[in-house]
């Protein structure tokens, strides 16, 4: 073939590179640009085919009953402050026909229902909750502000997951506990919070129903709507009535389960503060030679997240990124603390300040962001009061820099440098993505300070180098601890703290313990 | 922590006006590639043309960036391209794909096909040097390509299916900046696996800490096994969020491919026209 | 008129597909009474040779699943099997002469025991693996692995039951298996081929071959690349040689022979079988700095 080829007409006119060697590019001006270039279009979650009732009503006895006071309290999108829907307040009497509803249902029908029958209704449980995952994803976001690439592709899954697992345990019980036969508590009251509505759920209903239990659940005041249709659920699983009773509320309703005398087992997930006031009045009532409930609590936490200098640190990073704006950071054990080894910390600190600046915080439907709002707006002052804190003493804040939507609850991504022990910031949960960035020279440095905390739920290693994972995990006081990942879970493995951050495992076969008597 | 971050860029959703921004991107990126025993002068005509003009005017798509060939077919593709095509002629050379020849002939095609009008060289690295621990063989050999290659640009194969971990691909990647290659390439496309997100995400890390240490952008090209539009997109998700802007351009980035092409192009007529395509109307290379 | 009906010639299961034997040889089912129903596959050595190559090729990918997908498989064939069980309790009454009860009742244990061992997979390795506490300073654990691709040997009665029972424990830790199905009464083990291979099984972790046993046993006893025997047959003539072949490779050889009562019993809802092919391993790992 001897021709050349013709020139194409209306061809893009295309300036050929000329071959010449790469320019240096001066020290001061080597910076990533994370700019215009290519800017993805909104990708928004298909939501409109979820219907929001704009009433919600409590669950118990296996139907949807008006709450005795006749009243309801609204709830809000938090990225938008637009009012999703009501929902029923239940009061003490309402509490007590829940508690009711799960005695009856216990003695006369789940308590002598064969394990492997029990097992079906939560295999069944299971299978519809995975067939409605897109449609949870979407409520669970909407109502919560997580991500919906969250919700879909971590909590969802997870949901199922637990359902799936503790399924598999119903009838296989005399295994779990060498030389003895468990046998179920009774009725449990389970209290949840707001940053994993749909999981806390879960893990709480799961293991308790396969143990023989009854559940009477409330959620936090702020995510109902995905707990209420998991009450659907059970309904379209034909779970029998009163096996599962969903009383939403606020504090009081809580706290009227917590005080009811006819409850067997509390489970409660929260804030170390009501933690404490909830161990309070169980002890009282034992005190005064009462029948008082089993107890677990799994509260706060500021984990450490320790970063040695033969880590790989890329990777390391990415862990960093995952352990502290996952979820915003509304994560008990989100890794709150980070202490970097000296020797690496002008390099980690320029590639935390470049690594954040691609996180994209917006509409928490559209599936390209990272960062979600906000639960609600006394979270966002309690962070922005932390926050600010540290600001004062003497921190100083590093910020992605990008535009917040004009409505909603938002917080930019944040790392505060020059933090040590004594700052606000790093002894007290902030709950929100903001990181607290600490040195430290060598392992025993690393523990001590890590360590020196009453909180104890978990913690993060990295470093390339075996010997050194094991001694921190063996050193480490909190009951999770992660070598080179973070933030990972799995109905199979048990999860919980230490000291001040509860006590009580959930998942895998210790998380059965709860729920069950060994005598 | 790799696996995780890569597997990411994967769930980004593009849509409408980015979508079709980042397909016509990716053609401008393509080193359309033919590499086979039987490539004939005939095969060139059709690959250069393709390269040239991929699809009707009124998509408005750019030409691909380079061709890419064994060294006896340079002459013939510079001949058909001419001398000041938007489109370069990028030859493979330093006893491609295995690398397993005397540095002299390997060095020898590398001035040949310059020569013969080749403004882009991939060589391979030595792969058996690297794994037995002779880094500075690896080094010296890809040294003395660049000096060979005089004006034209080099392209560092590092055969990253050959490697196997992450901490070779890194080392390789370090070596191969440092001993002068314009671009770091992932594979010949002739192992299997060739080019996949994680082992690219490796490489673009140590390309980033080169451009800081040093002020120089290092390109990257991943080649072989990326075949469909989606992947394609991953991949220009993955260069914006972990390099910046600065890297999305043909300059700093290459897709070596061949069926790519078509796939790219059958999801910006999707987009343009508005309904799904069949292959026959899109031309083969 | 009269219709004709489409006659079905039952075959072999290898490695996802539905193969006649390379011997082209077939045999007639027959009912206890006599009675001809129809046409299945008589599987050669060659047939059980490639079959072993199909389980072979499968453990890479069934051994490395997780246990929640390799729970969820199974958990997919127990619902295959309730929607088809009517089919089940048909081919079971008509092959086996029992009642329809009686064969409804050996299928509706069939499901929930599959539904048992599916729950096993992400539990066992808690239950009988361990963190041990040595003297010295290392971080020690044992965690059971599949030990590869076993044989399973299904006796005749019950036909559905005792197979499902067998191959359950194997193959959720991660083995893969060929079935020798009963030789008298076949059929419902070939439908079982047809649910498993309509539930996310990969093909070639379970195979069902159909034919005679006398001629396959010893071919197993001596095959070099299968790594464990589950016998649930027993019987003098073919125990001998499958035990003397332990010799060969030292394949494991579990023995679990039982009168067709013993099949129905909860007894059978134990995991303690899963240690059959499973092996122990065991890791050590400094702790220190």
């Amino acid at each position: 073939m001897k021709t050349k080829l013709k020139p194409v007409k209306n061809a893009i006119p295309r300036v050929p590179a000329t071959i010449s060697a790469q320019p240096i590019i001066p020290l001061r001006e080597r910076r990533l640009n994370f700019g215009n270039k290519w800017n993805f279009a909104p990708a928004p979650e298909d939501a409109k085919n979820y219907v929001i009732a704009p009433q919600h009503e409590l669950f118990i006895n296996g139907k949807f009953v008006a709450p005795r006071s006749g009243t309801y309290f609204e709830s809000v999108n938090p990225a938008t402050e637009q009012t999703l829907t009501t929902i029923a307040a239940a009061n003490a009497e309402d509490v007590d026909g829940a508690v009711k509803a799960a005695r009856k249902a216990y003695a006369q029908v789940w308590s002598k229902m064969p394990g492997r029958e029990r097992g079906k209704y939560l295999y069944r449980i299971a299978r519809i909750i995975q067939e409605k995952s897109r449609e949870l994803a979407v409520l669970e976001t909407m109502d919560g502000g997580k991500p919906i690439k969250e919700s879909r592709d971590v909590d969802l899954p997870l949901v199922a997951a637990h359902f799936f697992y503790y399924a598999g345990w119903a009838d296989k019980l005399k295994y779990a506990f060498p030389g003895k036969m468990p046998q179920p508590l009774g009725v449990a009251g389970q209290i949840i919070p707001w940053n994993f509505p749909l999981l806390m759920a879960a893990w709480k209903i799961a293991p308790a129903l396969a143990c023989g239990n009854t559940v009477v659940l409330k959620p936090a005041e702020t995510t109902s709507i995905t707990a209420l249709r998991l009450a659907q659920v059970f309904q379209e699983a034909e779970l029998p009535a009163g096996v599962v009773n969903v009383v939403t509320g606020a504090g009081g309703t809580g706290g009227a389960l917590v005080n009811h005398p006819d409850v067997d087992k509390i489970a409660f997930t929260g804030s170390t503060q009501v933690g404490k006031l909830i161990a309070s009045s169980v002890a009282e009532r034992s005190g005064a030679g009462g029948r008082a409930p089993r107890l677990t609590l799994e509260l706060g936490g500021k984990a450490a997240n320790i970063l040695f200098d033969d880590a790989p640190i890329d990777q390391a990073i990415e862990g960093v990124i995952a352990g502290i704006y996952f979820n915003q950071g509304h994560v008990c054990c989100a890794g709150s603390r980070l202490f970097v080894q000296e020797g690496i910390y002008s390099k980690v600190i320029k590639k935390l300040r470049d690594r954040i600046q691609t996180l994209r915080v917006g509409d928490p439907l559209d599936k390209n962001t990272d960062i979600g709002a906000i639960n609600s707006r006394p979270q966002l002052e309690k962070i922005r009061g932390l926050v600010q804190s540290g600001v004062d003493e003497g921190a100083e804040l590093t910020q992605t820099q990008c535009t917040l939507p004009a409505k909603g609850y938002w917080f930019a991504p944040s790392f505060l440098t020059g933090v040590t022990q004594a700052h606000r910031v790093a002894s007290e949960e902030i709950f929100g993505p903001v990181l607290s960035v600490m040195t430290f020279r060598t392992p025993e440095e690393a523990f001590e300070r890590a360590n020196h905390i009453p909180y104890g739920l978990s913690a993060g290693v990295w470093t390339d180098k075996g010997s050194k994972i094991f001694k921190m995990v063996n050193q480490l006081r909190a009951g999770v601890v992660w070598a080179n990942t973070y933030n990972k879970f799995d109905p199979a493995s048990p999860f919980g703290g230490y000291k001040e951050s509860g006590f009580g495992r959930e998942g895998g076969l210790q998380g059965l313990a709860a729920y069950c008597r060994l005598d | 922590m790799v696996e995780e971050r890569a597997a990411s860029f994967g769930k980004r959703s593009l849509k409408a006006s980015a979508k079709l921004e980042g397909l016509k991107m990716a053609v401008s990126m393509c080193d359309l590639t033919t590499l086979e025993g039987k490539d004939t002068p005939g095969k060139i005509a059709y690959l250069c043309r393709k390269a040239l003009q991929p699809i009707e005017a009124k998509y408005d798509v750019p030409s691909c960036a380079a061709v890419c060939v064994y060294p006896n077919l340079v002459k013939c593709a510079r001949n058909l391209l001419g001398e000041h095509s938007p489109v370069r002629v990028a030859s493979v050379a330093t006893g491609f794909p295995s690398g397993q020849f005397p540095l002299a002939t390997k060095l020898n095609e590398v001035r040949r096909a310059v020569a013969d009008g080749a403004d882009e060289i991939d060589m391979v690295i030595d792969r058996g040097a690297f794994l037995a621990g002779d880094h500075a063989k690896v080094f010296d050999e890809i040294a003395a390509t660049k000096e060979a290659c005089g004006p034209a640009h080099l392209k560092v194969i590092l055969e990253t299916g050959e490697l196997v971990t992450y901490d070779n691909v890194r080392l390789a990647s370090e070596i191969a900046m440092q001993a002068g290659g314009d671009f770091i390439k992932t594979s010949t496309g002739k192992v299997s696996p060739a080019a996949t997100m994680p082992v690219t995400l490796v490489m673009l890390e140590a390309i980033r800490d080169y451009f800081f240490a040093t002020g120089i952008r290092i390109g990257m090209k991943p080649a072989g096994g990326i075949r469909s539009a989606k992947q394609a997109l991953a991949y220009l998700v993955m260069v914006k969020e972990t390099l910046g802007d600065d890297w999305l351009n043909p300059q700093l980035f290459r897709f070596g491919a061949s069926t790519l092409v078509n796939d790219v192009l059958m999801q910006i007529a999707k987009q343009v026209d508005g309904n799904y395509q069949s292959a026959d109307h899109f031309s083969l290379p | 008129m009269h219709r004709l009906d489409v006659k079905k010639t039952y075959k072999l299961y290898i490695g996802g597909k539905f193969p006649r034997s390379e011997s082209g040889r077939y045999l007639p089912a027959k009912s206890p009474a006599g009675v001809r129903l129809d046409n299945y596959a008589h599987a050669s050595r060659k047939d059980f040779r490639d079959a072993v190559v199909a389980a072979r090729a499968a453990t890479g990918g069934w051994g490395k699943a997780s246990a929640y997908n390799r729970g969820q498989v199974l958990y997919r064939a127990a619902e295959m099997l309730q929607s088809r069980a009517s089919e089940l309790v048909n081919e079971i009454a008509r092959s086996t002469d029992v009642s329809a009860a009686q064969a409804r009742r050996e299928v509706t244990l069939s499901i929930d025991r599959l539904l048992y061992f599916a729950g096993w997979t992400d539990k066992y390795p808690q239950v009988f693996g361990s963190v041990n506490p040595v003297a010295s300073s290392h971080f020690n654990f044992t965690t059971p692995e599949p030990t590869g691709v076993a044989v399973v040997l299904a006796p005749d009665q019950p036909s559905l039951l005792a197979l499902l029972s067998l191959v359950a424990p194997v193959i959720l830790s991660g083995n893969t298996a060929i079935v020798v199905a009963s030789e008298k009464f076949p059929l419902p083990a070939a439908t079982f081929a047809e649910i498993l291979a309509t539930s996310d099984l990969p093909g070639g972790v379970v195979n069902i071959l159909t034919g005679k046993r006398a001629e396959l046993v010893p071919h197993i006893a001596t095959h070099m690349d299968v790594n464990a025997v589950v016998d649930g047959v027993g019987a003098p003539e073919s125990s001998g040689t499958l035990q003397a072949g332990v010799a060969t490779n030292l394949k494991r050889y579990a023995n679990h022979s039982l009168a067709t009562a013993d099949w129905f019993t909860a007894k059978m809802e134990d995991p303690y079988w899963i240690l059959d092919t499973v092996e122990f391993k065991t890791a050590w790992h400094p702790i220190g700095i």
